[in-house]
């Protein structure tokens, strides 16, 4: 494959990078796109926001060229694009990071990187000591520390997307368009990601950039634009906007769903679940101890890899323990497998909802009755009516949006798929609820609806543990907050502290919200510092 | 987001395999009418041919569900001829048909143990098995038949009719029928279907996935020695070499059914069918006068076809 054509950087700055007018996409009945226009200017780092099933996504395949518009015009550089081809906007200089990573797996860092441009000895073998040495270059200049020949399976999720985006940034794409970049970065790798983008937009490369991360937003963008229900909302400088009005552009109307709501928690009675000197059998979780009141949302922070996930598996049974106790409710625990947690009453609602938490491929009914499946049974058979019951109950409690229970999961968005795995657990009547990422890739709507399905949760008597890398998600749901850091617990933050945050942290200008969220990252990072 | 409803009668790839089967079977009446495709003794003849396929194919419809496969099962069954006529000349009957059962069991929990607790694919531990189980056959037999003359044995398993419904098909519609409401309407059946889709979740979720996998590569192991004993029941002998290159028919009949070669999908009654249908295009190519190499490629072409069109489910 031949590197891109392009033209000269110095293009006049008033030529658009990318001008896409008037796109409109329908599939069948569905009007993806109802004539959306976004301008992109060289040098700009440009978000685009909106709720899933906004028309991002669409759009954007548009501009890569993936899906072709059923009307509209679109320009790149001066240079108006006849034909809608992943090849066109190749050539056009279009290079895009994926959210869910376009790396093979069983391929090395360098092998991924230069996957279709190897560069080549006697222009038929692959020249793969020049490959290693190029790659070493690339990932060196993000940071990311480990030999190019390492296997992309055999990195942590973090490293894995910043050899994501080692690879889109290494094809000097002209318009970059990243899409949830920093989903499984710790604080210091997206400082230097932004870092990066700051020295490509000096250069005149157009950045496109797509999150559900608000904050990260607002730090790095330079324009903006939002769309809601296929149409444009609003476009203009990010400096015009705040967090609030954002959201409400976003959603058209307001959103509380984020605030913490504080209850009382008996803290004086035993407490559900008592952890003593957990760890793990590969070093994490650490010797890590703590209690869990009925009733209390108990929040669990920490940079990758400080053994957040790994606490989660030992309680839940996936992964043995190698020491201490786990008591629920005064009975000492010993299990060795998800069945026999979730039969103690500890369940799980996994951190990624596509490998762990769903059967894709099957429909929504069959997803919700999996754990209960011999409860559901009369004699040898399932009871389908029963069944049926189950589910119908489940999708009006939780307002989950499908047209039945036949339908397949994977029709469904992010935020009601995730509604699911919530929902199937509650069908168990479990004592306590761990929940890994529970808002991760959801749209905003559906963030503050399982935000609140968290709170009632608690208030229903269960306990619940809330693992989460958002600070927003963590600071809309707990009741207390764990630091985690190299597998042990680092540091508690008490909801006083929290409160503290939103006047001491950051300057007047930002609002309390961010504040308090700047006060959870400082304090996360400042703990993780000290214990190794 | 919604999604446009779909309407009530689904895919239409889901049902290829029937569609296929009713042009087909169409397509050679017309065709082979003076050649006695439709007499009722061809038909019958058909039906009996394709039974013990199909009662592979059920079982074999549990196992690719459940994201594995057994390749041994022909092997299997040339064994179980061998091993139940021999028990059976020696100690009568019952004694006969326990030992095939057994084997069946014996063999198909050591597949299962190394696939589902020592994590060896299935794929490989039943090729190797396929080997053993054919070389013990050989071995116990001295590569000679064992006779086979049990009256009872060879009625109820094989040559037996009762009024004009050969028993052969009977076998095929009991078993049929249990394992068509195992599949699909037991807590079982749905284990093994999450077990194959997304096996992290489904463990996540409570499944007992090593056990579901176990006990799939069991029922295979099982139906394999009844086909053996069948076999033998019908031609009155066990020979070591019944069953070669039946793993193959089987599966074919399983993926042309429905049942997805991936696992989380499958069906009973599609393999069932896709077992019948590859059993008329036999017939059909037979009676049309085809040498055997005609409808080996024939054969070949057709199952890629029917593949090649119901892809898109």
């Amino acid at each position: 494959m031949t590197q891109p054509t392009q033209t000269p950087i110095t293009a006049p700055r008033d030529v658009a990078a990318v001008k896409m007018t008037d796109i409109k996409k329908s599939y069948g009945g569905v009007h993806a796109l109802k004539g959306v226009s976004l301008t992109i200017r060289p040098g700009t780092i440009h978000a685009l926001i909106g709720e899933n099933g906004a028309g991002k996504s669409t759009l954007l395949k548009i501009l890569q060229g993936v899906v072709i518009p059923t009307e509209g015009s679109i320009e790149v550089f001066g240079e108006h694009l006849t034909a809608v081809s992943p090849e066109n906007s190749r050539r056009l200089g279009i290079g895009m990071i994926f959210q869910d990573l376009s790396l093979i797996p069983t391929l090395t860092i360098a092998q991924n990187i230069f996957l279709n441009r190897e560069p080549r000895r006697m222009s038929l073998l692959v020249d793969e000591r020049r490959e290693v040495e190029d790659a070493a270059k690339i990932i060196g200049e993000l940071n990311l520390n480990v030999d190019p020949r390492t296997r992309v399976l055999e990195l942590s999720p973090g490293q894995a997307q910043l050899t994501e985006i080692a690879k889109a940034i290494s094809q000097k794409a002209r318009v970059l368009i990243l899409d949830e970049p920093t989903s499984a970065l710790s604080a210091q790798e997206v400082d230097i990601l932004f870092k990066m983008l700051r020295k490509l937009t000096a250069d005149g490369t157009a950045i496109v950039y797509v999150s559900h991360r608000m904050t990260e937003i607002m730090t790095i963008a330079d324009e903006i634009t939002i769309l809601r229900d296929g149409q444009n909302v609003t476009s203009g400088n990010i400096a015009d906007f705040t967090l609030d009005t954002i959201v409400q552009n976003m959603v058209g109307k307001r959103v509380t769903g984020f605030e913490y709501k504080p209850h009382e928690i008996d803290r004086g009675t035993q407490p559900a679940l008592k952890v003593r000197s957990l760890s793990g059998k590969h070093g994490k979780p650490n010797d890590v101890s703590f209690d869990l009141y009925r009733g209390e949302v108990l929040g669990i922070a920490g940079l990758m890899g400080a053994g957040r996930t790994e606490l989660a598996r030992v309680l839940f049974g996936v992964d043995a323990k190698a020491d201490g106790t786990v008591e629920l409710d005064g009975k000492v625990l010993e299990f060795r497998s998800p069945a026999e947690a979730i039969e103690a009453g500890i369940v799980l609602v996994p951190e990624s909802r596509h490998d762990q938490g769903l059967v894709i491929e099957h429909t929504v009914g069959h997803n919700l009755s999996l754990p209960q499946l011999a409860q559901l049974a009369s004699g040898p058979f399932l009871d389908r009516r029963r069944e049926r019951d189950l589910s119908a109950e489940l999708i009006s409690r939780l307002r989950i949006k499908t047209p039945d229970a036949d339908n397949k999961v994977r029709n469904l968005s992010g935020g009601n798929q995730q509604k699911i795995v919530i929902a199937k657990w509650l069908a168990t009547d479990p004592s306590v609820v761990i929940l890994d990422e529970p808002t991760a890739g959801v749209d905003i709507g559906s963030k503050a609806e399982i935000v609140e399905l968290i709170r009632s949760i608690a208030s229903g008597g269960k306990s619940v543990i809330v693992i989460s890398s958002e600070p927003a998600e963590l600071l809309a749901t707990s009741d207390r907050i764990l630091v985690l850091s190299n597998g042990r617990l680092a540091r508690e933050i008490s909801r006083s502290e929290i409160d503290a945050w939103a006047t001491t942290e950051g300057d007047e200008s930002q609002s309390s919200m961010i504040r308090v969220e700047l006060g959870l990252q400082v304090a996360i990072q400042k703990a993780s510092q000290n214990v190794h | 987001m919604a999604t446009s409803s779909k309407p009530w009668y689904g895919n239409w790839r889901d049902y290829v395999v029937y569609i296929g089967f009713v042009a087909i079977f169409i397509v050679f009446a017309i065709l082979l009418h003076d050649r006695g495709f439709l007499s009722p003794n061809n038909l019958l003849n058909v039906l009996r041919q394709t039974a013990i396929i199909a009662i592979m194919a059920m079982a074999m419809s549990f196992v690719l569900s459940a994201g594995e496969i057994d390749l041994s099962v022909g092997a299997i069954a040339g064994l179980t001829s061998v091993v139940a006529g021999m028990v059976l000349m020696q100690y009568g009957l019952v004694f006969g048909i326990v030992a095939g059962l057994c084997l069946g069991l014996v063999v198909g929990a050591f597949n299962g143990a190394l696939t589902a607790y020592l994590n060896i694919p299935s794929f490989l531990v039943t090729l190797g098995m396929m080997g053993i189980a054919r070389g013990v056959g050989m071995w116990v037999s001295g590569t000679s038949p064992v006779p086979v003359i049990d009256d009872t044995f060879t009625y109820a398993f094989g040559s037996g009719n009762i009024g004009p419904i050969p028993v052969l098909v009977i076998w095929v519609v009991v078993l049929g029928t249990v394992a068509h409401l195992a599949i699909r309407k037991t807590p079982f059946g749905r284990k093994v279907m999450a077990a194959g889709g997304n096996p992290v979740a489904a463990l996540y979720s409570g499944v007992n996935v090593r056990r579901v996998k176990f006990q799939v590569l069991m029922i295979t192991g099982v139906a394999a020695a009844i086909a053996g004993m069948l076999y033998a029941g019908r031609l009155q002998s066990g020979r070591f070499q019944l069953g070669e290159g039946d793993e193959l028919s089987v599966i074919a009949a399983v993926v042309l059914g429905g049942t997805s070669l991936f696992g989380g999908r499958g069906t009973v009654v599609g393999s069932i069918v896709g077992a019948l249908l590859i059993g008329i295009i036999n017939n059909g190519l037979i009676l049309g006068g085809l040498e055997y190499s005609q409808q080996l490629i024939a054969r070949g072409m057709l199952i890629i076809l029917a593949v090649a069109i119901g892809r898109g489910r």
